[in-house]
């Protein structure tokens, strides 16, 4: 409206009615709509032209394969086991959710040293993974903190190859993750708790509410969807893990995921097909998840300027 | 009772966070023998042995790493900062038919698995010849996502429309509007979201790991990477290195807290 108020508007229409003008708009956007497109939009489509084809990336020639790939993702044992370690990631995402549920509640009422406490949790989601990586190979390694501190508490003999006995090398990763994640939840519910305005729980008081009855009836509601929110976040997170045991182990041991597994069959053995496949197949079980969390929790309050 | 669980809680977690790091601390201030003999618990006995500091930083070249991450982080965080708030402008200020497929287009780029597309997206840095050169990093850092731009829109919708109408008044078109007018107010909500990114970017493994193979173009992550294989038995080393990338981070949060906590709520919850 202000433009067309401060231009003269011209008396005659200008007798190129053709050479229509691009919408000023559009300039602002273009920048990030051609990253978004050229780096985002445009690989997903190649990536499902290239799960119909056998490539190895260099050649000039595709063979086309039709729905091979897909087939060798959902019948050779490689490829759909990995899925199967994705569920040690999601039974720890639930402890993670809980933990930092735990402590955003309790850290919502005055404590002593909020901030510090706050601080100390919420730090770890800020390290640098390789970072992590190394801290927990240092923690794991045999004779490690790990070992020392179960000796200390008379636990020795529980010792064991953290992360070479493929029988707790995923719990070990996953902990690893628990450790890595849980301050994000947490900061993401303690905001969740503090935007909830303080003369409820003063109204709840007078109405002789315990600390219980404010949890249950005036928390839990106000954070429901950041709840679901993370537990969404949580299926697709454990389903595209890759950070931790790609860094600790190299995916040894009977710790490969389904995202090491794509990365290896795409970069080490040049399978770009195949590869594809695996990242379609994913994609569109990310998408199905969230999909499914849209219908399940209506979004009550869209707030699209 | 409860008193007691509570704060007992609170310093158990405290030490669970704490104990894995302090422990790599101690290992990077040992010597090699005292490494081997003394256990992890154990401090050092000479707080300042800087020796493995020493080592880690220049057998990994870590001032190279420290300048490459330096160089990535600034580009590609400059150009961030232009292209999420011109976008936002464009939202924010102007009103057209495709606004919400174009905010649907950022939202559902932010579902797709990076990690896995980059299958593709390797092809295309590669036939645009950016493959072992920074720029693959910094275009791929370059674009912007749903959470800038909300952090951006946000911030722009409790500036008053009427500044702007007062700026076309007086003479000024809607760029000069942005740049003028627009862009000084924003930095509060720039601040934010170069903090938040700028974090990420300084944490980021898998792209530098993927396009960033030569040596000579480490990021700190890639830099720290390099370690695992040849320096399997010394520790020290490695934790110095560690500690020399965690250090960084403890600085940058205790001076910017704030920020980070708006930044990573603000990106979450919308």
């Amino acid at each position: 409206m202000t433009v067309l108020l401060s231009r003269p508007r011209p008396s005659v229409e200008t007798a190129r009615p053709a050479k229509r003008k691009i919408p000023a708009h559009w300039f602002y956007l273009a920048p990030a709509l051609i990253l978004l497109i050229t780096f985002t939009y445009v690989p997903v489509g190649n990536m499902v032209w290239y799960s119909f084809h056998k490539w190895d990336g260099l050649s000039p020639a595709m063979d086309p394969v039709g729905w091979d790939n897909y087939v060798r993702v959902f019948t050779d044992e490689r490829y759909w086991r990995v899925f199967l370690i994705s569920l040690y990631y999601f039974v720890a995402s639930f402890a993670q959710i809980a933990i930092a549920l735990y402590f955003a509640v309790i850290l919502s009422f005055s404590t002593r040293f909020r901030n510090l406490f706050k601080g100390i949790l919420f730090f770890p989601y800020l390290l640098n993974g390789v970072a992590v990586g190394f801290v927990f190979l240092y923690l794991f390694q045999p004779g490690g903190t790990l070992d020392s501190v179960l000796r200390i508490v008379g636990l020795g003999d529980q010792a064991r190859l953290w992360l070479g006995d493929p029988d707790v090398a995923n719990i070990s990763l996953a902990a690893t993750s628990v450790w890595r994640f849980t301050g994000l939840s947490f900061v993401l519910f303690l905001g969740a708790i503090q935007s909830i305005p303080g003369e409820i729980y003063e109204a709840a008081d007078l109405d002789g509410a315990n600390r219980w009855h404010q949890f249950r009836y005036i928390i839990a509601p106000g954070i429901r969807r950041i709840i679901s929110l993370s537990f969404i976040l949580a299926i697709s997170g454990s389903l595209a893990v890759f950070e931790i045991p790609f860094i600790m182990t190299g995916g040894a041991n009977g710790t490969r995921t389904f995202v090491i597994q794509a990365y290896e069959t795409a970069f080490q053995f040049r399978q770009i097909g195949l590869a594809s496949a695996m990242a379609v197949v994913l994609l569109l079980l990310v998408l199905l998840i969230t999909w499914i969390q849209r219908r399940l929790i209506p979004d009550d309050e869209v707030s699209l300027s | 009772m409860t008193r007691f669980f509570k704060y007992a809680s609170l310093v158990g977690a405290s030490i669970v966070v704490l104990v894995p790091l302090v422990v790599v601390l101690f290992a990077a201030f040992k010597t090699h023998a005292e490494y081997s003999t003394t256990g992890p618990l154990t401090p050092p006995r000479d707080w300042f042995n800087f020796d493995n500091f020493a080592t880690a930083w220049s057998k990994g070249h870590m001032l190279r790493g420290f300048w490459n991450t330096t160089v990535i982080l600034a580009i590609s965080l400059t150009g961030t900062v232009f292209v999420g708030t011109l976008a936002a402008y464009a939202i924010s200020r102007f009103s057209f038919a495709l606004k919400r497929l174009v905010l649907g287009l950022f939202l559902v780029a932010a579902l797709v698995p990076g990690v896995t597309t980059q299958v593709a997206t390797y092809q295309i840095v590669k036939s645009m010849g950016l493959v072992n050169t920074s720029w693959a990093a910094i275009v791929l850092f370059l674009g912007t996502d749903i959470v800038s731009i909300y952090i951006f829109i946000q911030f722009m919708s409790s500036i008053p429309k009427s500044l702007d109408e007062a700026a076309v008044i007086d003479g000024a078109n809607r760029f000069t509007v942005y740049r003028k007018v627009i862009l000084p107010l924003m930095r509060p909500a720039i601040a934010t979201v170069v903090i938040i990114k700028g974090i990420a970017i300084y944490n980021e493994f898998y792209i530098p790991f993927l396009y960033l193979r030569s040596p000579e173009l480490n990021v700190i992550s890639t830099a720290l990477f390099r370690f695992k294989g040849p320096y399997g038995a010394q520790w020290e080393t490695i934790a110095a290195c560690t500690m020399i990338v965690i250090i960084p981070t403890v600085v940058i949060f205790l001076l910017l807290q704030r920020f980070i906590y708006n930044g990573v709520t603000a990106g979450a919850t919308k």
